[in-house]
């Protein structure tokens, strides 16, 4: 049975589509057969992130308007086999998405082989946020160390636990987790960067994954790679941890430390 | 971290511990006012216009609050500060 995942936060810009890709893009590379929905219509970008831009034919929404079969609109990672995404469309028309279409795409998905589908959700607390989270079984909170982004969070958190389809159903709830992203040790240690603590305190959900703060991230959209892909860099091994522990593997936290300095360094600047 | 920042970095204020503590209290604040219904706002202004006919009071002395208790039991809670009678 295919596992819907939500990745959100409520805020914009704290890694939603970054994470959506690396982590879709690390379950194919698991063996599983994924795809990426882009629910952010209007604004479409995971096209960009995963570098298939210039392949985009067909949409979320003509699929949904049965203007185009999925299989027209998925488009077949070239990197990483086993993944699939599925770009949202450039048109402004808000109400675009409807409850009963995203089911029929998700049951289509599914019924085609898909094991894991990732809805990378729009910012905001709106109609595509809401679509984005309604059939989810697990979620991904995306949240910086950052006042503003630890309150959305707990907002989105309260979505979750009244708007979803297993909260109207009565169902088990959404499998909340938490991953943090553009972490810094160094302003942590120094008192000024919430701690991996204070937003577990706050927000008492798992903690899957910490991403620190990268120059890898920006590289990897600059070329249309999923950062994960870059297994030098270390927002691209956090992710990998964090696919093993959301499917179910135990991973020791690492990055979460500042990097420890020589003596000599310590004293001398550098 | 060089020598001098060693002895300077501990005068500095440490706003991580402001930011968490503004958290805890926004977010306690809202998670309390997530479940109320929607029209709490237009029942708590109705509310008090009607007090106001009798006695003279201001918005900021009414609270009202609406606790989910379980699933079929919700407790109303209203709190009015009448003002002081000097007559």
């Amino acid at each position: 049975m295919a596992k819907v995942i939500v990745v959100t936060s409520g805020k914009g810009g704290v890694g939603k589509t970054t994470s959506s890709a690396a982590i879709g893009t690390g379950l194919a590379i698991k063996g599983f057969k994924t795809v990426i929905i882009d629910f952010d219509i209007g604004l479409r970008n995971l096209d960009l992130i995963m570098g298939c831009e210039r392949r985009v034919v067909y949409d979320f929404v003509n699929v949904i308007k049965g203007e185009a079969t999925l299989n027209q609109a998925l488009i077949k990672d070239k990197r990483t086999p086993n993944l699939s995404i599925l770009p949202a469309s450039q048109t402004r028309d808000k109400d675009a998405l409807n409850k009963e279409g995203v089911q029929k795409v998700l049951d289509d998905l599914a019924e085609a082989g898909f094991e894991y589908i990732v809805c990378d959700s729009p910012a905001g607390i709106e109609t595509g946020a809401i679509m984005a989270l309604y059939f989810a079984d697990e979620a991904i909170v995306t949240t910086n160390p950052e006042v503003s982004s630890v309150r959305d969070s707990d907002r989105i958190l309260g979505m979750l636990a009244s708007k979803s389809q297993r909260a109207e159903q009565g169902k088990e709830p959404v499998k909340e987790h938490l991953l943090l992203t553009r972490y810094n040790p160094e302003r942590v240690t120094r008192g000024d960067m919430l701690s991996v603590e204070d937003v577990l305190d706050i927000l008492a959900i798992p903690l899957l994954g910490v991403i620190p703060e990268s120059p890898a991230v920006l590289k990897a959209s600059n070329s249309g790679s999923p950062v994960i892909l870059d297994t030098e860099s270390d927002a691209g091994l956090a992710y990998g941890d964090a696919v093993d522990r959301l499917i179910g593997e135990k991973v020791e936290f690492r990055f979460i430390e500042e990097e420890k300095k020589s003596l000599l360094r310590r004293l001398f600047g550098g | 971290m060089s020598l001098l920042d060693y002895f300077r970095s501990k005068k500095t204020t440490q706003t991580a511990q402001t930011a968490k503590e503004r958290l805890q209290i926004i977010v306690a604040h809202e998670r309390g006012q997530r479940n109320s219904p929607d029209y709490l706002p237009a029942m708590k202004q109705d509310i008090i216009d009607v007090i106001r006919r009798y006695v003279p009071i201001d918005s900021d002395q009414v609270t009202v609050n609406l606790d989910n208790k379980n699933d079929n039991l919700s407790v109303l809670e209203l709190n009015i500060t009448l003002p002081d009678d000097k007559r």
